[in-house]
């Protein structure tokens, strides 16, 4: 545990260490609010209520995942194939603590910096110049938190897993790509999973990639209440724990076939 | 054809043929991406999917726009794209080796790569503009056809210009990198969209100041042969030759100027 808290701290220090990196990253997510709210806001020209959604749920789901988009980090991620590329990944082997846990533990330091200092702001910003949505109750609020750090864990993992292709690929950011555009449709990152067709929907849901997304935020607008919130957070543990199998299974095939040259 | 020209040339090609060389890794990318990126277009039939009409314009109305814009953008990609990694030649100190030599900076970054591997997003964008036009009824004629193309480079030139002038902020701060993805890579998805659905403020600053509403809003409207739900003058429609060139000297200067008062990352 003391080592997890290390190396958590660690990863909080290492994103704490570019102020202007993280005020660039809330201008930028700051500005796809603005456009992908507008945009959606379009849709309400026509109707009250889509997908179960009204026009301020939607605004707020919109400023939500654009805080989230730091802080769960769906994206962007290839420090683990970098590694695996480049054959350091041969010194985190060597290492008296295992990678898949010291990556988890980093990254829950690394989200805490984003989900303080690149997910609060660009919400606040949503939250003034627009009517929001606000969780009902504390309760609501202590499930959207809990539910948040379940996205974190899960995001985590997928990015884990589809970055141990590199062990295979000798170019992995066509896979990188890939990965991304899956994951921001089927997460509910660039559309509610709400507004989805039917069959796109149970497409949707028999993946990971809601519990990334899209559960945290229908707990915070108030989609989910009672035995729902319990049930969507038990199916991102669910998914946090099955990915985190998968993941060692993966690592631990790759590693068997991983050969590093001149070391 | 002039020297600059020429050594452009044998540069890139020199730079697609290293990409061919791993014909399936490359053959896959290409597929996979031109599969992938319907996902991204699946976004704007999931919005159709709940409403009929964005503002006044119908699914394939605005798959016309989504589709000039995605062309125009993957040519941005294939020429500039990798200017977004000009913090990493800044902050490694390669950026200074190459002030160094006998030709512009501007010249030798932009020659040292070709995103071949974009082909799959352009094809996408042809395979939307299919889908887009066989649920129109545009009245074709050679200057329409000829005004696609025309719409196609130009936004491509749009696209390339604001990239090239906004990642100027790397030369001030290297962390800044990120803030360039607000007018590129949200350039791209401004102009997916009619842009009358934008606030005012919004439009503003990012249609007209930094000209997006010129790649595929003003041409599409007189491509579509539709009125103007914001009631501007019809010359617009035919302006994005001359942004286009106004942007590449608005950007071209900016780099000259950036570069100027560039103070090596002190490697």
């Amino acid at each position: 545990m003391r080592l997890d808290w290390e190396l958590a701290r660690r990863g909080y220090r290492r994103y704490a260490a570019y102020p202007a990196a993280t005020v660039a990253g809330v201008f930028t997510n700051t500005i796809f609010g603005f456009l992908r709210g507008y945009v959606l806001l379009a849709l309400y020209e026509h109707r009250d209520v889509v997908g179960g959604y009204d026009a301020a749920d939607t605004l707020t789901y919109v400023w939500l995942t654009q805080g989230l988009i730091a802080t769960v980090y769906i994206w962007g991620w290839e420090d683990l194939a970098i590694r695996i590329h480049s054959g350091d990944v041969a010194t985190d082997l060597a290492r008296p603590v295992d990678p898949l846990r010291a990556g988890l533990a980093f990254d829950y330091g690394r989200a805490l910096y984003h989900a303080l200092f690149r997910g609060i702001p660009p919400f606040l910003v949503g939250a003034i110049v627009f009517d929001l949505t606000g969780p009902a109750d504390p309760v609501a609020a202590a499930a959207f938190t809990l539910s948040v750090v379940l996205a974190i864990g899960v995001s985590f993992a997928w990015r884990f897993l589809y970055n141990t292709l590199a062990f295979w690929l000798l170019h992995y950011r066509g896979a990188a790509v890939i990965a991304m555009l899956v994951a921001n449709l089927f997460s509910g990152f660039i559309i509610p999973v709400a507004f989805f067709p039917e069959w796109l929907k149970t497409v949707a849901y028999a993946t990971p990639f809601p519990a990334m997304i899209q559960v945290p935020i229908d707990v915070f607008v108030g989609r989910l209440d009672g035995a729902d919130v319990v049930s969507a957070l038990a199916v991102q543990l669910a998914w946090l724990i099955g990915l985190l199998v998968v993941c060692r299974v993966a690592f631990a095939a790759g590693t068997r076939r991983l050969v590093v040259q001149g070391g | 054809m002039d020297d600059g020209a020429r050594v452009y040339l044998s540069l890139i090609s020199a730079a697609i043929r290293s990409q061919l060389q791993y014909r399936i890794s490359f053959a896959l990318d290409v597929v996979g991406m031109f599969l992938v990126t319907f996902l991204d277009f699946a976004a704007v039939l999931v919005i159709f999917h709940n409403v009929p009409q964005l503002g006044t314009f119908s699914v394939s109305e605005v798959a016309f726009l989504y589709a000039l814009s995605a062309m125009s953008f993957a040519l941005a990609e294939f020429a500039v794209g990798h200017l977004d990694a000009l913090n990493q030649l800044v902050r490694t100190g390669s950026f200074d080796v190459m002030l160094a030599r006998p030709r512009g900076t501007l010249f030798q970054v932009l020659a040292s790569d070709f995103r071949m591997r974009r082909l799959g997003q352009l094809l996408q964008g042809a395979a939307v503009f299919v889908y887009a036009v066989s649920g129109l009824d545009i009245p074709w004629n050679a200057a329409r056809v000829a005004m696609v193309f025309v719409t196609v480079l130009c936004g491509a030139a749009i696209f390339s210009a604001v990239w090239v002038l906004v990642i100027c902020v790397v030369f001030w701060t290297v962390e800044g990198r990120e803030s360039t993805s607000a007018f590129t890579y949200g350039g791209q998805f401004l102009t997916q969209f009619p842009i009358d659905v934008y606030s005012q403020w919004l439009r503003r600053f990012l249609a007209y100041l930094v000209p997006m509403a010129f790649v595929a809003y003003f041409p599409g409207l007189y491509l579509l042969d539709k009125e103007d739900p914001l009631g501007l003058p019809s010359f617009l429609h035919f302006s994005a030759p001359l942004v286009a060139i106004l942007a590449a000297f608005v950007a071209g200067g900016t780099w000259r100027f950036a570069v100027r008062h560039y103070r090596s990352a002190g490697g």
